[in-house]
Parts: structure tokens; C-alpha cells; sequence
């Protein structure tokens, strides 16, 4: 009779985890499945090599694509990059290597309210910052705005990767007689070194599937344009634009891009779990 | 290489100095025939040396003794005693402890390490450490382990950097062994092979005093056997402090040896003095086995 209620018991429990796990993975199948119907006929190879141009050239069936906003997306996301990893990295160091640092607290504080922010308002912040003063959108605007979004996680990243490295690593440098600094740069960094970037990846596979924060600081345009200092166009904010828009081809080709973003995001992350299982087996 | 006889010539004829236990003053005594010739002074002292933990945890307290020049100190005591506490406040490790509080003078040659504007970069480059688990770089090659503590402060000569890789190798037993492998890993090395790649480590920048917290205690037998030779080898040259949980080990290899318990410094003497005819109820009772 008890063994019988366990057993029940026992298959109660799974079959519960089993929905859990489900309803986690079905969305993004969904997710998948529906992105791949709709844009995969939109994915020609004028898509990865033509502008977009004005509505006209769609409708009028000439040869259209979102060449210009890939583009713009790598620039964008690589110039926000540029700045975010540095600092995010920096923070990160100072948080675990300098636990006395009485500022540890206050960055900590801003790092976890950033993190939490809606990223809609980096874009505000980013346009306070650069584009008003300047008098343009640009996609130094947007890079910053995306900067914004990225510092905080690479900043709690490194951090708890910096503090999975053996303490003693650092007691070994210092009894050598090295300064801190140098124990920090030619010992922990490269020990941490494929969790960092990780982290770094994480970071970047996230804010390149922002839009919100690019709407009013890089703006976005139907043509390429190499020049950071104006306006250009990023993938995410394209896909909202085209999916607003009232054009049926845009809207397919809207599909197609969401298609191209998902498989970004996705190698980013597949590339970032790659890198800390190298990171586990090695210092496990 | 040197004999164990080195250990054995330790005077044992002193009369023990009874400092009074019921007084709490630990009985140390200094040698007063058969003064080794260039051990006459100490290298090493601390005065009234205390550590404190955040909380107020007291790690040691008012440890006072010396540790002559090219001798071998042993540390003992059962787990939690403060030998190891004591042996880092000996090179400034607990300066990056959060809360722990050091306070009494530790003298080298007479100069206090503790004192304003001492640096501690330069006293722990005169006061190495080797640790209880092997320790190599994990990201570093053999040879780049070997002359870390110098390259990474700026030392680009290759000639000099070579010629202390291998100086210090040979220190340490490990030339033979790896000579013809500088360049791979030190994490490829085996347990006892990666210890004295510590050792030649801590070696290559020339510290004065070598400090060892348990340095065998993960090694197996042969290993452990090794590293022991390797340090009545090289007490010619640098001074040694260990911290040891084997007491065989203490009465095989050091001149001097020091009891602690419950973070006192309760004896110190000549080695074969404090095995054969301690002075103390405690030592006694702990080097028997009867605790501890």
C-alpha cells in the first residue's frame, strides 16, 4: 500500500517536471518553427546583399535586402563592445580583487539597478548623453545606448568568474613578491580568461537583440552607411520598423530578419556555453 | 649533499630553562654551546606578535622567539594551534585577509617588516612562501613558472632568465626531470614534481627565508622524501621555516622546533632537545600522541 502511494508519488513529481521543462522549451520551438515558416521564403540571396531602399523597390518586385542593417548591426554591437567591455571588465576586477574598496558597495548597487533597468531607457539615457548634445541620431548614440546594456553584465560576470579562481592563485603571486596589479593581470585574467569571455559573449548576444534602446540614438535608415557619426541601421529596430510598417512585402522580409537574428543570438550563445565548458573541464 | 648529520649536531646538553607555564611565558631556549658559525645571530624574530581575526578571533597571541640563519624551524602543534597563522604573518600574507589585525614587530635582520613605509613587495621578496598544495601558473609553462616572480617585474634578458631557471631547478631536484620540457605545462607535472616547482619558484627570486606551510602533506612518501632532502640541502643558502603535522618529519629535518597551542608559542629549543626532554607537560603529551 506505501510502496503503491510512493510509486504514484514518484510519477506525480516527474510528470510535473516534465510539464515544467515543456512549457519552458515549447515557446521556443514555437518560437523557432514560426520565425522559419513566415521568413524563410523572404530569404533569398538578395537579402544578404542588396539595401533596402524605398518601399517602391519591394512592391515593384526589384531586388531588396537588409545588407545595410547586418552591417550596421556588427558596427554597432562591435563599437558598443568597445566601450562596455572595458569598463564592465574593470568594474568586474574591482568588485572581486578589491573587496575592501569602499566603493564596492555603490557599484554594486548601480550595477544591479542597471541590470534590472528597461533597456528602453538606456536608449533615453544614451540620448541625453549623445544625441542632444550633438544634434544628431548616430550610431555612436546607439552603441552607447547599447553600452549601457552590456556593462552591467559583463561587470557581475567576471566578478563571480574571477571568484571561482583558486585564492591561492593570487597568495602564490604575492609571495613572490608581486605587486597586486601584476598578480591580477598575468595570473587570474588568464586563468579566467574563457569564462570572461564568456561572459563578454553573453553580454554581447543580449544587447544585440535590443531595439528599444537604438529607436532614438542610432535611429536607423533603408541604406548603408559606414559613417558612425550618423544615422545607421541595426537588425532588431529594422524588425520592429518593418513589422509597423503597412507593406506586405516588408513584412515578410521582417520575418526574415527575425530569422537572421535568432541564428546571431544563438551562435553567440552556443559559442559562449562552448567556451565555459573549456573553461570547467579546465579548471574544474 | 649535506647530511642529516647537520640536524644531529644540534647541542642537546643545555638545561632546560623552565619559563613557568602557570606564568603563560613559553619556555624558549637559545642554544649556549656549539653556536653554529653563521647562525650566531637571528634572521628572523618576532616580538610580541599577535593576530587577530575579524570578530576578534585571536589567530596568535604575543608570540615572541627567534629563527636563526640557515637553520631549519619546525612548527607544530595540533589543527588549529596558529602555527600556520603565525608562519604568513611572517612575509605580511594576512595583509589581504579582510578583518585580521597584526600587531607586535616581526624583525628581519633586525628591521621591522611591520614598520611605516616598509614596503610589502619587498619583504616578501626576501621572505618566500611555498604553500601545501602545489601551485604551479595553471596557464604558464614549466619555465615561465620557474621565473615568474622575475619576468613579471620586468626582467626580459633571456640569458639571466635562463640561467636562473635552471639554477633554481637544480635547487630544487628538478632539472634532471624537466630540462628537456621547459615549455610545456606545469599543470602536467606530477604531484611532487609541481611542489618543487614551487619551491624552485619561491627560490629563483632569492629569498633570504623560505617559508613552507605544510609543503608535503599532499605528496606521497617518495615525494615527501624528496622535498625533505631538498631542505637540509638548502638551509646552506636561505633560511627555513615550516609548519609541519608530522612530527617525524620535525624531528628529521629541523634544528629547531617550536610547540604551538591554542595560539601560544608554549616551547622552543634545539629539536632534539625538545623530543628527547621536553619541558613543558603540553609538548610532552602532544609529541607522544596522546592529543592533538
Amino acid at each position: 500500500m506505501t510502496l503503491r502511494f510512493r510509486h504514484i508519488r514518484d510519477y506525480a513529481v516527474r510528470a510535473v517536471l516534465v510539464l515544467c521543462t515543456v512549457c519552458l522549451v515549447a515557446p521556443l520551438l514555437v518560437i523557432i518553427g514560426y520565425v522559419l515558416v513566415n521568413g524563410i521564403s523572404a530569404l533569398t540571396p538578395a537579402f544578404f546583399t542588396e539595401e533596402l531602399g524605398s518601399p517602391a523597390r519591394a512592391m515593384q518586385g526589384r531586388p531588396t535586402g537588409l545588407f545595410h542593417s547586418i552591417v550596421g548591426t556588427v558596427v554597432i554591437d562591435l563599437l558598443a563592445l568597445s566601450f562596455a567591455a572595458p569598463v564592465g571588465m574593470g568594474a568586474g576586477i574591482m568588485l572581486s580583487e578589491y573587496s575592501e574598496n569602499p566603493l564596492n558597495g555603490p557599484i554594486r548597487i548601480l550595477t544591479g539597478t542597471l541590470n534590472g533597468m528597461p533597456a528602453i531607457l538606456m536608449g533615453l539615457l544614451a540620448f541625453s548623453l549623445v544625441v542632444r548634445p550633438t544634434g544628431r541620431f548616430s550610431a555612436v548614440a546607439g552603441s552607447v545606448a547599447l553600452a549601457f546594456v552590456m556593462v552591467p553584465i559583463i561587470a557581475r560576470s567576471v566578478e563571480s568568474v574571477l571568484r571561482t579562481t583558486p585564492w591561492s592563485l593570487r597568495e602564490v603571486g604575492l609571495a613572490l613578491g608581486l605587486p597586486r596589479w601584476r598578480v591580477i593581470v598575468s595570473t587570474v585574467l588568464p586563468a579566467a580568461r574563457s569564462g570572461i569571455l564568456t561572459g563578454v559573449l553573453i553580454a554581447f548576444a543580449r544587447a544585440a537583440g535590443e531595439a528599444a534602446p537604438l529607436l532614438f540614438t542610432s535611429f536607423g535608415q533603408n541604406y548603408l552607411n559606414l559613417d558612425i557619426r550618423r544615422p545607421m541601421d541595426t537588425l532588431p529596430q529594422r524588425l520592429y520598423s518593418l513589422a509597423i510598417s503597412p507593406y506586405q512585402e516588408w513584412h515578410a522580409m521582417g520575418w526574415a530578419a527575425a530569422i537572421v537574428l535568432l541564428l546571431f543570438v544563438m551562435a553567440c550563445f552556443l559559442a559562449a556555453r562552448a567556451l565555459s565548458r573549456a573553461h570547467g573541464g579546465r579548471d574544474a | 649533499m649535506m647530511s642529516l648529520a647537520a640536524v644531529q649536531s644540534v647541542p642537546t646538553n643545555n638545561v632546560a630553562v623552565r619559563g613557568g607555564a602557570s606564568s603563560g611565558q613559553p619556555v624558549v631556549q637559545e642554544q649556549t654551546a656549539g653556536t653554529p658559525a653563521h647562525g650566531a645571530h637571528p634572521r628572523l624574530e618576532t616580538r610580541a606578535l599577535s593576530v587577530r581575526y575579524g570578530g576578534g578571533a585571536v589567530g596568535v597571541a604575543d608570540i615572541t622567539m627567534p629563527v636563526h640563519a640557515n637553520r631549519v624551524t619546525a612548527l607544530i602543534g595540533p589543527s588549529g594551534c596558529g602555527k600556520t597563522t603565525y608562519l604568513r604573518a611572517l612575509n605580511r600574507m594576512h595583509d589581504l585577509t579582510p578583518g585580521a589585525h597584526v600587531s607586535g614587530q616581526v624583525l628581519l635582520d633586525g628591521e621591522d617588516i611591520y614598520g611605516p613605509g616598509v614596503d610589502p613587495i619587498v619583504v616578501r621578496r626576501r621572505i618566500g612562501m611555498v604553500f601545501q598544495k602545489p601551485s604551479p601558473f595553471p596557464t604558464m609553462s614549466i619555465y615561465d613558472n620557474v621565473v615568474a616572480g622575475l619576468k613579471l617585474v620586468g626582467v626580459r634578458k633571456r640569458s639571466v632568465l635562463d640561467g636562473v631557471a635552471e639554477r633554481s631547478l637544480r635547487q630544487a631536484g628538478l632539472w634532471d626531470e624537466v630540462k628537456d620540457r621547459l615549455k610545456t605545462g606545469g599543470r602536467d607535472l606530477s604531484g611532487g614534481q609541481q611542489q618543487r616547482l614551487s619551491i624552485a619558484r619561491a627560490l629563483a627570486v632569492e629569498p633570504d627565508v623560505l617559508l613552507m606551510d605544510e609543503p608535503t602533506s599532499s605528496l606521497d612518501p617518495k615525494s615527501t622524501g624528496h622535498i625533505e632532502e631538498l631542505m637540509v640541502e638548502l638551509k646552506k643558502e636561505v633560511t627555513l621555516v615550516i609548519v609541519t603535522h608530522n612530527m617525524q618529519q620535525a624531528a628529521r629535518l629541523s634544528d629547531y622546533t617550536a610547540f604551538f597551542y591554542l595560539g601560544a608559542l608554549i616551547e622552543l629549543g634545539p629539536t632534539s632537545r625538545i623530543f628527547e626532554a621536553p619541558a613543558e607537560e603540553r609538548t610532552a603529551e602532544y609529541i607522544s600522541g596522546r592529543f592533538g
